[in-house]
């Protein structure tokens, strides 16, 4: 592996003003056993043998704390817990408990390091046992950044395997057998008789004992779930229309609402006529909320049509109006003054591109709306003494925090009770929605009130992955890539949303130039630095962040380069590459789609990208075609190192899934803002992709490695650079904005 | 006014212009068939009349002219249709929200044409919208789905 620049000293201040925090509380209480949430409330012969697992009369519940959105976060943990525990998840109940700190996320902080994933060295490594510190201090429940297996997979089979002990020696107490010879089966401890004592026998014995702590989770080699092909614990829900997200809520006298608030977003409201919309049957009641005004009634579509018909007189935000002067102001943002991070610095960049002929580009990706299927919605009742609130969240203990805030009750007051999402795919790092719920139930105490967005809400008021511009310099020799200088700006993702929910970090913003940056090549002359733009639209993380922009500037900016080299895309990428894991990566891609260059007829071509993101090296190879409608693409190639394939069947699902999520946005999605807000509203003019577009896709896991990772979201960076190289390969177009079909038509 | 729904007859006092989602939603309580544009561009609540895979965000309450079908009316977890075995077979579904509107989509294309070519397929659920990228799996378990109905 090359040199990679290393951090400043201040850059440890990144992504975490948490680490700085963490210290302040000392080492001590950081080591302090977190209270098992679980202990609250249990009955007379129940127990919680950890914060994870449950166990009462009815049998074993299996807290799965992690929000599932459909990456199958729940199924996981479940399988998890499960191989501990020695029982069939699909047996038992599932719950996502209520938010705790002993639910602290320990992996996620880590990714906002910076540190390449490929950097194993002290100093790396050092930081990043770092940054579970204040994780744990803040009682950090978040979901997100494929941080759920990476943070999970010991702490959940140790838990599994700690109540597992735990209802043995129960066994053990009460059959006066040692427990060295009680074996578990499937919920049940087995006698050596080959008896069965169920677990839900053993549970009030088992709640007067101290858990047995020394656990050992069964070796890999003893697993009868992880690395199996297993169903997921939510797939005959989902196929049934029988799985309730929050959409769906029913409570006995539930309300019906819905919102508008300024599509300027911050913007304020001047005033509003609201006399025909309090005339129109069903509706009960007008309330202002933060930004906007939300009507409840007795049925949603009646909310959504007074909402539409109140007049409101919306107040100017305070970024630009238009795409027209976004643009600009993000490109005049790159300038010296506004330098955030030069984390990589090799060679000596700027003497390459003196002597060599520089050849130079610029590139830039819009703003994208996250549009999970389901609109943004929460059930919220809130009386006297306590708020309840129903909703698909990846931040439970921020909303506990900010509704105790605007309620004024307690935190320990405010309960959130997390359901399945719909997509969310970053969308729901926020908490805007459920608020706004909040102040709606405020106004109606001890009802319960369903507040739902319409679609048009959801995408003008969403918190979008910022547009960002890149230039690009390099120079090739003899064949060969020589210097690589990518300079990035773009708003901070970090800083936005940080700022709402918590505070705003100091330091440099890791996701402004994360997928570029810490990728694992060698080039002699190689530079990146991000640059910061002024907060204009608020934005936020888009499933693979800073590398969904950075893993298209990056990768087909090596591929102009490459060309201008004349080398084979395929071949000069490894040539480059550095890193032993990313090139067994590339080398699975190269033979599973059988590269023999970029060209495969007069009608098909093919192209090649990397990117390594959230610690996994992902190559695709997206194969095209010209056909009379325009281009098809036929066929993708994926491969991919994650250390162990824990689901082999979801593993490919959402490897797929964010191949498909990438390629489409990269056809045909973008927000342009006109009067502040988004141009589209609807998936007529955000369409995506269609199932008569997809790709056959393969995908190949590979467990060369010894670190486990997360897979949501690695799949996405590679995919829109590989579809515009084929796209170069088969046209001789180099095109350098997405979407791509503002120069090419797809069929 | 009256609808069958799930072979279940109904009285309801509602708008004639509401939509039959929100009346099977709100006015109902069946929520199967989901709210994702309410302008018929993601088929996430695609429900039958009469056999027919309609957008029930486009259909008028007043304007219904037969039974309806919903996904729970289709097949049950303990009684599944074909077509969800074969979603389950195939472990379809991610987040799982536009999977009723993609299955009942596609038990209205078998029901009329028992052995559909790719290209059919395709045509027939092009406008059920999956933003998880589910799309692979669909074609594959509508195949299994026609081939365990053709062979009965």
């Amino acid at each position: 592996m090359s040199r990679i620049g290393r951090p400043a000293r201040r850059s440890f201040l990144i992504g975490s003003a948490a680490v700085a925090g963490g210290v302040a509380f000392g080492y001590y209480r950081y080591r302090q056993p977190l209270p098992n949430p679980l202990l609250e409330g249990l009955a007379e012969g129940e127990a919680a043998l950890t914060p994870f697992v449950r166990i009462d009369a009815q049998g074993v519940t299996l807290i799965t704390p992690r929000a599932d959105m459909g990456q199958g976060a729940s199924s996981i943990q479940a399988y998890l817990l499960a191989e501990g525990l020695d029982l069939d998840p699909l047996t038992v109940r599932l719950d996502p408990g209520d938010p705790s700190p002993a639910y602290y996320n320990g992996a996620v902080l880590a990714e906002g390091l910076p540190f390449a994933a490929t950097d194993t060295g002290w100093l790396a490594e050092t930081a990043r046992a770092a940054a579970d510190v204040p994780a744990r201090l803040m009682g950090m429940q978040i979901t997100g950044g494929s941080s759920t297996v990476p943070d999970m997979f010991d702490r959940l089979r140790h838990a599994g395997a700690v109540a597992r002990e735990t209802l043995k020696e129960a066994a053990a107490q009460q059959t006066g057998i040692a427990r060295d010879r009680l074996g578990t089966d499937d919920g049940a401890v087995i006698l050596p008789d080959g008896q069965r004592l169920p677990y839900g026998a053993l549970a009030a014995r088992a709640a007067t004992l101290e858990p047995v702590t020394d656990a050992i989770p069964r070796p890999a080699s003893a697993w009868r779930y992880l690395g199996k092909r297993v169903q997921r614990t939510d797939i005959v829900a989902k196929s049934t229309g029988t799985e309730t997200y929050g959409i769906d809520l029913a409570l006995d006298g539930m309300l019906y609402a819905s919102v508008r608030t300024n599509p300027g977003l911050g913007g304020a409201v001047n005033g509003y006529d609201a006399s025909a919309a309090e005339a129109m049957r069903g509706v009960l009641k007008v309330v202002p909320v933060t930004g906007g005004v939300g009507v409840i009634a007795d049925n949603t579509w009646r909310a959504f049509r007074a909402v539409n018909a109140i007049a409101i007189d919306w107040g100017a935000p305070g970024y630009p109006a238009s795409s027209d002067q976004i643009w600009p102001a993000l490109r005049a943002a790159m300038t010296a003054g506004n330098r955030d991070s030069r984390f990589r610095d090799e060679g000596d960049v700027e003497n390459a591109l003196f002597e060599g002929e520089a050849i130079a580009a610029e590139y830039r990706v819009p703003y994208l709306a996250h549009a999970p299927l389901e609109p943004m919605n929460a059930t919220v009742r809130v009386t006297d003494s306590r708020a309840d609130i129903w909703t698909g969240t990846q931040i439970p203990r921020f909303v506990q925090t900010h509704a105790a805030r605007l309620t004024g009750l307690d935190e320990a007051a405010v309960h959130v009770h997390a359901l399945p999402m719909g997509g969310s795919f970053g969308r729901r790092l926020e908490d805007d929605y459920v608020l706004q719920a909040v102040e709606l139930a405020m106004a109606v105490k001890g009802r319960p009130v369903k507040m739902t967005w319409t679609r048009e809400e959801d995408m003008t008021h969403d918190f979008p992955r910022p547009a960002q511009i890149a230039r690009g310099r390099g120079t090739v020799r003899e064949g060969r890539v020589e210097a690589l200088d990518l300079s990035v700006v773009g708003q901070s993702v970090s800083a936005s949303w940080l700022g709402r929910v918590m505070v705003a970090p100091p330091g440099p913003d890791t996701t402004i130039v994360a997928g570029a940056w810490d990728q694992p090549f060698a080039i002699p002359h190689y530079r990146v630095t991000g640059y910061r733009a002024p907060e204009m639209v608020p934005v936020s993380s888009w499933r693979s962040v800073g590398a969904s922009a950075n893993g298209f500037f990056h990768d087909c900016f090596l591929d102009e380069l490459i060309h201008a080299a004349g080398a084979d895309p395929l071949e000069e990428r490894l040539r480059l590459c550095a890193d032993p894991l990313s090139r067994k990566v590339l080398e699975a891609a190269a033979e599973m789609s059988g590269w023999s260059g970029p060209r495969i007829s007069e009608t098909r071509a093919r192209g090649v990208a990397f990117c390594l993101s959230f610690g996994v090296p992902m190559a695709e190879v997206v194969e095209i075609s010209r056909t009379e409608a325009g281009i098809r693409i036929d066929k993708v190639y994926a491969a991919c190192e994650i250390g162990r394939v824990l689901d082999p069947d979801n593993f490919e699902a959402q490897v797929a899934g964010g191949i498909l999520f990438g390629l489409g946005h990269a056809m045909n999605c973008e927000l342009s803002y006109a009067d502040h807000a988004p141009e589209q509203a609807n998936f007529d003019s955000y369409p995506g992709m269609r199932l008569s577009q997809a790709p056959q896709i393969e995908v190949r896991g590979l467990e060369n490695g010894d670190r486990i990772r997360g897979i949501g979201e690695p799949g996405v960076p590679p995919a829109a650079p590989a579809l515009a190289n084929a796209i170069f390969a088969l046209t001789g177009q180099r095109i350098r904005e997405l979407p791509l079909n503002r120069h090419v038509t797809f069929a | 006014m009256q609808l069958t729904v799930n072979g279940v007859a109904h009285e309801l006092d509602v708008e004639a212009d509401m939509p039959l989602l929100w009346v099977l939603r709100d006015e109902l309580g069946i929520t199967g068939p989901k709210y994702g544009c309410g302008i018929a561009q993601c088929g996430a609540c695609t429900v039958h009349v009469d056999g027919q895979a309609v957008r029930a965000c486009q259909v008028a309450a007043g304007d219904v002219w037969g039974e309806i079908t919903t996904i729970e009316g289709l097949g049950t977890p303990r009684s599944l249709h074909t077509v969800q075995a074969a979603w389950i077979a195939h472990q379809v579904a991610q987040c799982g929200y536009c999977q009723s509107g993609q299955i009942m989509q596609a038990a209205a294309l078998l029901a009329e044409n028992p052995d559909p070519t790719d290209a059919e397929i395709d045509e027939a659920l092009s406008g059920n919208l999956c933003r998880c990228g589910t799309y692979p799996r669909i074609r594959a378990a509508v195949k299994t789905a026609a081939a365990m109905l053709r062979e009965g």
